[in-house]
């Protein structure tokens, strides 16, 4: 069992897959082609009637498109993380039904009846709302990525996961639905808070592991939002229904699933989760806390290890995502010598605070390998570092926030390949 | 303090209070509910219960309800935390982070440890048996002598040895000033070479779909005529079981160690305990339909690396025939 086996078994499904498609965009077909000659089955007889899945799935042959786990990388599945198909997806939206989970008690089932939030500590009225409460405060939809801290925290040391799900798959980008958490905190009164400039709010789940965290005021009282519904329809169980903190930009530990309290506290409660997790220690032992907001960051997800290029030389599209949680992604360029020249990839859309940009580079492959890398920057002037320039600052035991550029070296067969590079 | 964030107006909106409350949804919150719910305790000790704990009692806690898991000495069991050791390792290639050796406050241990653990059976504890496994914890970091014991009262004198190894988010300063402006375009490096590959190691997992990851090869064990086994055999396979206890447990409430229960392990399939992590090599041979009999079983235990390469079992193997022959009957002797 060899290590190429991803790639290679990708590599073969892609082929089979598109092997009609090749012929048929040949300049001239040998022999007629039997899927237009012949009537087909679905020409001829008739499909599923139309209540056949009252809430449908992806169809059979999109079973691949689905998350997955890296065993090795904890205890076992209930405390665990498994990572969004991003090499197989398109556009910036990410369906709830392959997004990926995070859970350090395992996902939970808790009903809206049974659903309580509480706002206590240093407010004018300890509050207790129901679901139904909060579907009564004026709402907002946004679209934000939830990106969490440890996303490409196994390549820190060297290239090592074979696949942009499995090196950049820690994030997700939904449409929410929610209330201000400002509203609600406002609901509850902050004159007995006083000044705010140096109050936090402490958040935490309704699971066994309550994962809380410590969130200054002047956040929370910006845009975090306490969201219901994701892409027009409830959070999944896995995504914390039926109520999650959504906190745009910042890492992922922070948008507690399961919201049960928020308390109004004078300083942080310095949690398991803000201490001895998600703090990156740098070279010389010491360690960043706080370190909340994600750094502008982009990868090509096609070509990559899991969709390499099976239509040989010709028109190409490279494609990937990219974003920043200190707002807009203003340009992507892309690599295809490793860093040696660059050129501007075209946005498919204007890039929006704190959400998915998806780039793309419409271009002629000459069949030759190419060491693809991405590059982006954000509206602050930031620009993408690569792997070496943060290993300058912070040495190989950060964990988190790795936000470096990464480098898919395709070969001429079109396979792909995760490597670091000089 | 909050320097990295944006001036915003967010806190000038809020300067108008006559906003504050307007809508008059929710209701109070009853002061047992706070007290149900608002657990959370401070670096400064703020929200701690009235209690205490030592040493010796937090021992007998940890063993009975953490050391699945964490490990009788909190030396950590697999995958699991490691809770003690790692002094001085942080600025190490391989830092090894515990709560003796990175964790900056003891109210993050207890805060823990009262509202999330057990795992499985979090909220479980009684306040002085939390105060005696923090205790517990402390002493298996060296940090305390086995007379000590924590309390609400001494728990404000206690300083942990990293609390000063933290700084606040940094990245504006020694960040943001080098990695702004307009980038290269052209001509930016002269070479460019591999210098490492995700392919030289093997850690990517194996990429099916949905419904091939379910497949498993599970060949039916043979039905055996079952005999009587000599109880002498069983009790010399008992003292050569010695050898393995430490990792492995069998009979009635079992649980998995660093190794599988193996209650019933002859005749099995290979690699189908509940909720116990195989090696890769385990579960390939499986895969490829491997059953516990007792041509397997002794060719394993006598020599576990030859017999299956990449086996998590550090075990180095039994030499004698009499020893396989015993452990053998002694396991089969669970079967029942």
């Amino acid at each position: 069992m060899s290590k190429n086996i991803p790639s290679r078994r990708a590599f073969l499904k892609g082929a089979a897959a598109t092997g009609a498609g090749l012929a048929a965009s040949s300049a001239a077909a040998a022999t007629p082609d039997p899927l237009i000659t012949e009537v087909q089955p679905w020409a001829s007889g008739l499909g599923d009637g139309v209540d056949a899945t009252p809430y449908g799935l992806p169809i059979e042959f999109e079973d691949d498109v689905i998350r997955r786990n890296v065993e090795w990388l904890t205890a076992d599945t209930i405390s665990s993380i498994n990572f969004t198909p991003i090499h197989a997806l398109d556009g910036t939206i990410t369906p709830q039904g392959c997004a990926f989970e995070r859970h350090h008690s395992g996902a939970i089932e808790l009903s809206k009846p049974d659903y309580r939030l509480m706002i206590n500590g240093l407010v004018d009225r300890p509050l207790v709302f129901s679901y139904a409460d909060l579907e009564r405060f004026p709402r907002e939809n946004h679209v934000y990525f939830c990106e969490c801290a440890a996303n490409t925290g196994m390549e820190w040391a060297g290239a090592q996961l074979n696949g942009a799900q499995f090196t950049h798959g820690m994030i997700h980008n939904m449409e929410y639905t929610g209330v201000p958490l400002r509203t609600i905190l406002q609901e509850a009164g902050l004159d007995a808070a006083g000044d705010l400039k140096d109050k936090w709010v402490y958040v935490e789940g309704a699971d066994a592991s309550s994962n809380g965290r410590s969130i200054p005021m002047e956040k929370a009282l910006d845009d975090v939002l306490v969201a219901f519904k994701a892409n027009g329809e409830a959070l999944r169980k896995e995504h914390g229904y039926p109520v999650r903190l959504v906190v745009p930009g910042w890492e992922g530990n922070m948008w507690v699933k399961w919201l049960r309290r928020v308390e109004v506290m004078d300083g942080p409660v310095e949690s398991r989760e803000e201490t001895s997790k998600y703090t990156d220690t740098l070279e010389d032992g010491t360690s960043r806390k706080w370190t909340w907001a994600m750094d502008a960051k982009s990868v090509v997800t096609s070509p990559s290890p899991q969709a390499p290029i099976t239509h040989g030389k010709g028109p190409l599209v490279i494609t990937g995502l990219a974003w920043s949680g200190r707002g807009a992604i203003t340009r992507v360029d892309v690599s295809r010598d490793g860093g040696k020249s660059w050129e501007t990839a075209r946005l498919a859309k204007p890039g929006e605070k704190m959400a998915l940009t998806r780039f793309y580079l419409d271009t002629e492959w000459d069949g030759e390998e190419m060491f693809l890398q991405s590059r982006a920057m954000d509206e602050t002037g930031y620009v993408q570092p690569t792997k070496t320039q943060l290993r300058e600052v912070r040495g190989l035991n950060s964990i988190y926030h790795n936000n470096c550029i990464q480098t898919w070296w395709v070969r001429a067969n079109g396979e792909a390949e995760n490597v670091e590079v000089s | 303090m909050l320097k990295f964030l944006k001036v915003t107006t967010a806190l000038a909106l809020l300067a108008t209070p006559a906003l504050a409350g307007n809508f008059g949804l929710g209701r109070a919150a009853l002061p047992e509910e706070i007290a149900a719910w608002d657990l959370d305790v401070s670096p400064d000790g703020t929200g701690l219960p009235a209690g205490s704990g030592d040493v010796l009692t937090g021992e007998e806690v940890f063993a009975d309800k953490c050391a699945v898991c964490h490990g009788d000495f909190a030396e950590g069991v697999d995958n699991w935390p490691k809770l003690a050791g790692g002094w001085d390792t942080l600025a190490d290639d391989d830092p090894l982070k515990t709560v003796g050796s990175y964790w900056p406050y003891l109210s993050t241990t207890w805060d823990y440890v009262n509202r999330s653990m057990p795992f499985g059976d979090a909220q479980s504890l009684e306040p002085d048996e939390v105060y005696a496994i923090v205790a517990y914890i402390l002493y298996s970091n060296d940090l305390v002598d086995e007379d000590f014991v924590l309390s609400d009262e001494t728990f404000g004198d206690f300083e942990m040895p990293n609390a000063d190894g933290f700084i606040v988010d940094d990245r504006m300063e020694t960040e943001f000033t080098q990695w702004v402006g307009e980038p290269c375009m052209q001509d930016c490096k002269d070479e460019v070479k591999v210098t490492m590959r995700a392919m030289v190691l093997d850690v990517t997992p194996e990429e099916e779909g949905a419904a091939e990851v379910t497949e498993a090869a599970v060949k039916e064990p043979a039905a055996e005529e079952v005999t009587a086994i000599d109880p002498a055999l069983i009790e010399a396979g008992e003292k050569v079981f010695k050898k393995c206890k430490s990792c492995h447990q069998l009979g009635e409430g079992a649980k998995n160690r660093a190794g599988p229960i193996l209650t019933g392990i002859v005749g099995s399939p290979a690699g189908q305990v509940d909720g116990f992590k195989y090696s890769k090599a385990l579960t390939a041979m499986a895969e490829d339909g491997l059953v516990w009999d007792e041509a397997a079983l002794t060719a394993f235990l006598a020599k576990p690396k030859a017999f299956m390469k990449g086996t998590k079992m550090s075990f180095a193997g039994l030499r004698k025939e009499e020893d396989l022959i015993a452990i053998t009957a002694y396991l089969q002797s669970f079967n029942e």
